[in-house]
């Protein structure tokens, strides 16, 4: 792959309003890495997606994405919201939500016999490599959170993306749903060399799919190795105050002695 | 014959027409759950007919007029805005109530906006055919051409907008598609009917189909089905053809709930068989 990494942010900021989310923000995720996106509601996870995506500028500092000003090269960035921005439409065929990653940015309809087969043959590869064959043919609103969650990871890989972004995409599966998307984001990963973000509020779930943890509070973030950056000195700098990480017998590590006002130390958190 | 009469030729003319873009938007109008939007465009819509008859212009006129500014306004709100639904609720009101006064300006007799509120197809002019007719094609072109975007849009708002997909102004176009829909249909079952060839015939289609083409093409066909069998009563037997344009429709839907209901049973049984 090329010299530069994959996602560059340099003395990044980004501000709603009058409210800075974070700031001072230098960041580079290499090619190929498999990055878990942590921290408290309302510290900027999903913002980070939103800014990798293009969609928000950024307001100080600079970032690339392959190179390049974000958002200039949508084919290869796959995306998947958080799975209640998909409200309506549950009518319509996991077919046709898969097939709207592979066209569904152009005008008119496919309307050749040709590209509608390959059309066809690009879904049916998007969902095999999601175990979902067997959710072409149902309708959106008739799937449980874990097969929906597995038919959008299957339309932001229809377009063979370099760079995945997954926003929550553990919110509403049981223990072993969760464990078993994580194995299945990181087999495809290696699979495709693919980059990915997941943005999560708990590691643990993640933690032998992760290369690499950004740890985003305190108006600010930190990177490294998941041993390295979840544990209690680092989190209490990031923090800014005491908190704590415990580890159980598993390994599973948690983090304690959060209180509102440190979890969103500007105050405006929701 | 019925179709010796001149107004029973135009019925048919502009009622195919209506129920071709009726049928198609108003699949859309289910897929994206925008029925309050259309319900609010056809009351706009009240106020610009009843405008147009009091200056002595086509109602038709006044209708696109109207429901296209109604269009305007309620893209401008945008998608996402808390108070919304009560926005569009409050406009409602108040061109309901400048149509009120516009009825009333205009002779104070009741036939006028009776027209307006119930359909009067058996009353439209070849100009109103000669307009209804063009608006068709043009929603029809839209329609054609938005078609991938706007469905994406609809289905997944933020990854359409992840994509490139300009999804602000897929929805103003949509709402704009809307009022053409709108103001045509208008003539033919009226304010307070239009659900009738915007949402039922589109409703039955959704649950036949999930294939969205597919889908398009039998809204269409419950469209058509329900406008030329409702003007063919109402010329046998009278009574108002939005009466049964409406009673048609609905027994389609009602026959399609029925017949998906029996046909799950079916599987299940034969499951249990097996």
């Amino acid at each position: 792959m090329n010299e530069s990494p994959c996602i560059e942010l340099q003395g990044a900021a980004v501000s709603r309003g009058s409210r800075v989310v974070w700031s001072d923000v230098d960041l580079q995720i290499p090619h190929g890495a498999v990055v878990g996106v942590l921290g408290p509601n309302g510290a900027g996870k999903s913002t980070l997606l939103e800014v990798v995506l293009g969609s928000l500028a950024l307001s100080a500092g600079s970032a690339r994405v392959f190179g390049a000003p974000p958002g200039s090269r949508g084919l290869e960035v796959g995306y998947v919201p958080q799975s209640r921005d998909v409200s309506t439409a549950s009518g319509v065929r996991g077919f046709d939500v898969v097939a709207l990653g592979v066209d569904g940015h152009r005008l008119g309809f496919a309307l050749s016999a040709k590209s509608r087969k390959a059309r066809a043959e690009r879904v049916g590869d998007a969902l095999d490599a999601v175990d979902g064959s067997a959710l072409a043919k149902r309708r959106l609103g008739q799937l449980s959170g874990g097969e929906r969650q597995r038919l959008l990871l299957a339309q932001a890989l229809v377009s063979q993306p370099h760079l995945l972004l997954l926003d929550e995409p553990f919110a509403n599966l049981d223990v072993r749903q969760q464990s078993e998307m994580a194995s299945l984001v990181a087999r495809i990963a290696s699979e495709r060399a693919m980059t990915v973000l997941i943005v999560a509020h708990d590691v643990n779930p993640l933690r032998d799919a992760l290369d690499l943890v950004c740890y985003v509070a305190g108006g600010t973030m930190a990177i490294g190795k998941p041993d390295e950056v979840i544990t209690t000195e680092k989190l209490s700098a990031l923090y800014g105050a005491a908190v704590e990480v415990l580890e159980d017998a598993s390994g599973r590590r948690f983090v304690v002695g959060l209180d509102e006002e440190i979890a969103h130390p500007h105050g405006h958190g929701h | 014959m019925m179709f010796s009469y001149a107004f029973m030729q135009h019925a048919f003319l502009a009622g195919t027409a209506v129920a071709l873009v009726a049928g198609a938007v108003g699949w859309m109008v289910v897929l994206r759950r925008s029925a309050f939007a259309a319900h609010a465009l056809s009351h706009i819509g009240f106020a610009g007919a009843a405008g147009a008859s009091l200056l002595g212009v086509l109602p038709l006129w006044g209708l696109l007029a109207f429901c296209l500014g109604g269009a305007g306004f309620i893209g401008a709100l945008g998608e996402r805005s808390d108070d919304r639904d009560s926005v569009i609720g409050i406009v409602l009101a108040m061109a309901l109530g400048f149509g009120v006064l516009f009825i009333s300006l205009y002779s104070g007799n009741a036939s006028t906006a009776y027209s307006i509120l119930f359909g009067e197809i058996l009353g439209v002019s070849m100009g109103d055919v000669g307009v209804t007719i063009g608006v068709s094609l043009l929603s029809l072109v839209a329609l054609a051409t938005l078609w991938r975007p706007l469905l994406f849009a609809s289905v997944d708002r933020s990854v359409a907008k992840a994509r490139g997909v300009k999804v602000g102004l897929v929805s103003v176009a949509f709402m704009v598609l809307l009022a053409f829909a709108i103001a045509i249909s208008v003539q033919v079952v009226g304010v307070l009917l239009i659900f009738a060839l915007l949402v039922t015939p589109a409703a039955t289609a959704q649950l036949l189909t999930a294939r969205p083409l597919m889908g398009v093409a039998a809204s269409i066909g419950f469209a058509l089905l329900a406008v030329e069998a409702g003007l063919t009563l109402g010329y046998q037997f009278g009574y108002p053809v939005s009466f049964w344009i409406t009673l048609i429709a609905t027994t389609n839907y009602a026959l399609s709930r029925l017949y998906v209901h029996l046909r799950i049973r079916h599987s299940a049984n034969s499951r249990r068989v097996n």
